[in-house]
């Protein structure tokens, strides 16, 4: 590069041959296009989610519960009422459940675990559950809650399914918070006579939680989407239902069912709802993502 | 200096009444059974899960059973070996395909790219990992494979003299168009890995290459690649566990026939689809089968993500260990990245 100028003569003898000038250049137009074509499906998704969902949005596709009467084509399907707010009561109980658990674990590993032998097999743990398939996370909490007790599917088993997925996120990225927080902060409040429980609470959870937002709020957004764990936890249902002692509805389910549905009349629901949930998504992500900018420990 | 002499009751200052220790203590022993229960809690599901498979087992042997070619649900018979093939084969096409594109556009990001569309690229990638799974299913199923299918009709009758991929009617859904939505699937997860181990490359190493008169290519060639190798193939596998274990797209994509389909463009099933999809049904023994392929499932996806975190992990260390500054920083970013995964 530096071979131009006056001293371009004596330094030809160093110059880029054209056959590797050639390769360099293709190599990087290979890349360039595989950069391209991994971007061409998100192009694709949303482009599709738009123009096939937008066209089934309406009032009453929100307010109304779906109908079974999918058979005819003209006959009113319904819409998607009890999917959204059974998403919502779902999921809101499985965060309920996993994140002041996760946190708490999360800080045992840092505040008292540390490099314990113990400590290790929990975080071996962790990761074992990170890489559980979603759907033995339903078989799971099938054999838990389900098998032997007499009871059916309800909407709180699929909580606790979803819980279970939530759980290694919100641990390990509570941990990578954790372990940003400067131990001179630490031991200053222990220096001035604080008890441990008052170092981890006034000190260490509050400067950790703005970063701890985001892994939170990117667990949520991943269990929102799920369906696998909660086919046979939460089970799938019409009614719009606020007793999680009962089989209850989700957005993921909902769409899974239309879609595998022999009738093609519910096709627009399937994507109504898929722009919906995907909406919620995004926006947990964006929250997640603002939330990582503001934190201080970055 | 006053304060230091000790007032009644023989006790130091320094020390704490046993009421004010008190919640040190809960606190303490609150949190670390809070962490044995999880460890409780995984080794009571998978005995759980090994006793409801066990019928299955017995009856078929476990070899029998993973191996069994035949998966006959009228006939009370169970062999797991149409649905492990079927696992394989799509998540090994994800692989193929992805991987290639993913560390491609991680390269691009890290090396290639002018410094100001890094970020808005790498938000990009990331937010094909924002899209839930039965989103994937219900584009691919409605759109990409309709949309494809000519196509690769066209090139099974091309290829008819190739075994395993010419020859055959192509249906809808099928291995291939499976494979292919999982590997846009776990594009961003290998992508970011491949992507945070480059940042680790010690920009020495990379101004050593250019000093010496390489050209971009040869320096990310010689430079960065061989570096960050074990990274690359520890997020691969990551990538692998995510496509072994992927349920509800495969589902929707893969047509559900426990069969050994011949040939790429048929349908089949895999070891997450049969539960999903047969699971609300299934009574006695079938559901046994059912719980045991899921335990198949589970124990092949917790081989291969073991593998996957020990590469990644130890890359992520051995920059720890001996990274300087920059080096240091991008380790950790990495360990969290693999954590988050």
């Amino acid at each position: 590069m530096s071979a131009h100028g006056s001293s371009a003569q004596p330094l030809a003898r160093f110059a880029v041959s054209p056959a590797r000038r050639r390769r360099d250049l293709f190599a990087r137009t290979a890349i360039l296009s595989a950069t391209v074509l991994a971007l061409i499906p998100l192009v694709l998704i949303v482009y599709y989610l738009l123009r096939k969902g937008l066209g089934s949005w309406s009032t009453s596709f929100f307010t109304t519960d779906p109908t079974g009467n999918t058979f005819f084509k003209n006959s009113n399907i319904g819409g998607i009422k009890s999917a959204i707010l059974g998403t919502l009561e779902i999921v809101a109980l499985a965060s309920a459940m996993a994140i002041p658990i996760g946190i708490c674990v999360a800080i045992w590993l840092v505040e008292y675990g540390r490099n314990s032998r113990f400590a290790h097999t929990v975080r071996f743990a962790v990761d074992v559950l990170t890489g559980v398939p979603s759907i033995v996370f339903g078989l799971f909490i099938y054999i838990a809650l389900v098998v032997g007790t007499g009871s059916t599917y309800a909407g709180y088993k699929g909580s606790c399914a979803l819980a279970l997925l939530m759980l290694p996120v919100v641990i390990r990225s509570a941990e990578v918070i954790l372990l940003l927080v400067p131990s001179g902060l630490r031991e200053s409040a222990l220096a001035l006579g604080a008890p441990r429980w008052r170092v981890i609470f006034s000190i260490v959870l509050p400067t950790a939680l703005p970063g701890m937002l985001t892994g939170v709020l990117l667990a949520v957004a991943r269990a929102g989407g799920e369906t696998a764990p909660l086919l046979f936890t939460a089970g799938a249902t019409l009614r719009t239902n606020f007793n999680l002692d009962q089989f209850t509805n989700s957005l993921p389910v909902q769409i899974y069912s239309d879609v595998t549905s022999p009738t093609t009349s519910v096709e627009h629901r399937a994507w109504g709802a898929a722009l919906t949930l995907v909406s919620i998504i995004l926006l947990l992500n964006v929250i997640a993502r603002l939330a990582s900018r503001r934190s201080r420990l970055g | 200096m006053e304060a230091a002499s000790v007032p009644g009751g023989g006790r130091s200052v320094l020390g704490r009444s046993p009421l004010a220790r008190l919640p040190d203590r809960v606190l303490r022993y609150g949190l670390t059974a809070l962490a044995a229960a999880i460890l409780a809690l995984i080794a009571y599901f998978f005995v759980r899960l090994v006793g409801q498979a066990g019928p299955a087992f017995e009856k078929f042997g476990v070899l029998g059973f993973t191996f069994g070619s035949e998966w006959n649900v009228n006939a009370e018979h169970f062999g797991a070996l149409p649905l492990l093939v079927g696992t394989l084969i799509t998540a090994g096409l994800a692989l193929l395909i992805g991987v290639p594109v993913a560390v491609a556009a991680a390269i691009y990001a890290t090396e290639l790219c002018p410094a100001r569309l890094r970020a808005p690229l790498t938000l990009l990638v990331e937010l094909l990992a924002a899209v839930p799974s039965v989103v994937y299913g219900l584009w691919g199923i409605f759109v990409l494979a309709p949309k494809l299918q000519p196509a690769e009709q066209w090139l099974a009758s091309k290829l008819s003299f190739v075994p395993f991929i010419g020859g055959g009617l192509v249906t809808i859904p099928n291995y291939f168009i499976t494979g292919l939505v999982l590997a846009i699937m776990i594009l961003p997860i290998v992508s970011a890995i491949s992507r945070e181990v480059m940042a680790t490359v010690p920009a020495d190493h990379k101004e050593a290459a250019l000093g010496l008169g390489a050209t971009r290519w040869e320096m990310i060639r010689t430079a960065v690649l061989p570096f960050s190798r074990s990274g690359i193939v520890g997020g691969a596998m990551l990538g692998l566990g995510r496509a072994l274990g992927e349920t509800i797209a495969v589902t929707i994509l893969i047509g559900n026939a426990p069969k050994l389909s011949s040939h790429l463009f048929e349908q089949g099933y895999s070891l997450a689809a049969v539960i999903a999809n047969e699971f609300g049904e299934a009574q006695g023994l079938h559901r046994n089968a059912l719980f045991a392929a899921g335990l198949v499932l589970f124990v092949l996806t917790l081989l291969v993500n073991g593998v996957a975190r020990g590469l990644v992990l130890r890359a992520a260390r051995g920059r720890l260990v001996h990274g300087t500054g920059d080096g240091g920083d991008a380790g950790a970013r990495l360990a969290e990245t693999v954590a988050g995964a």
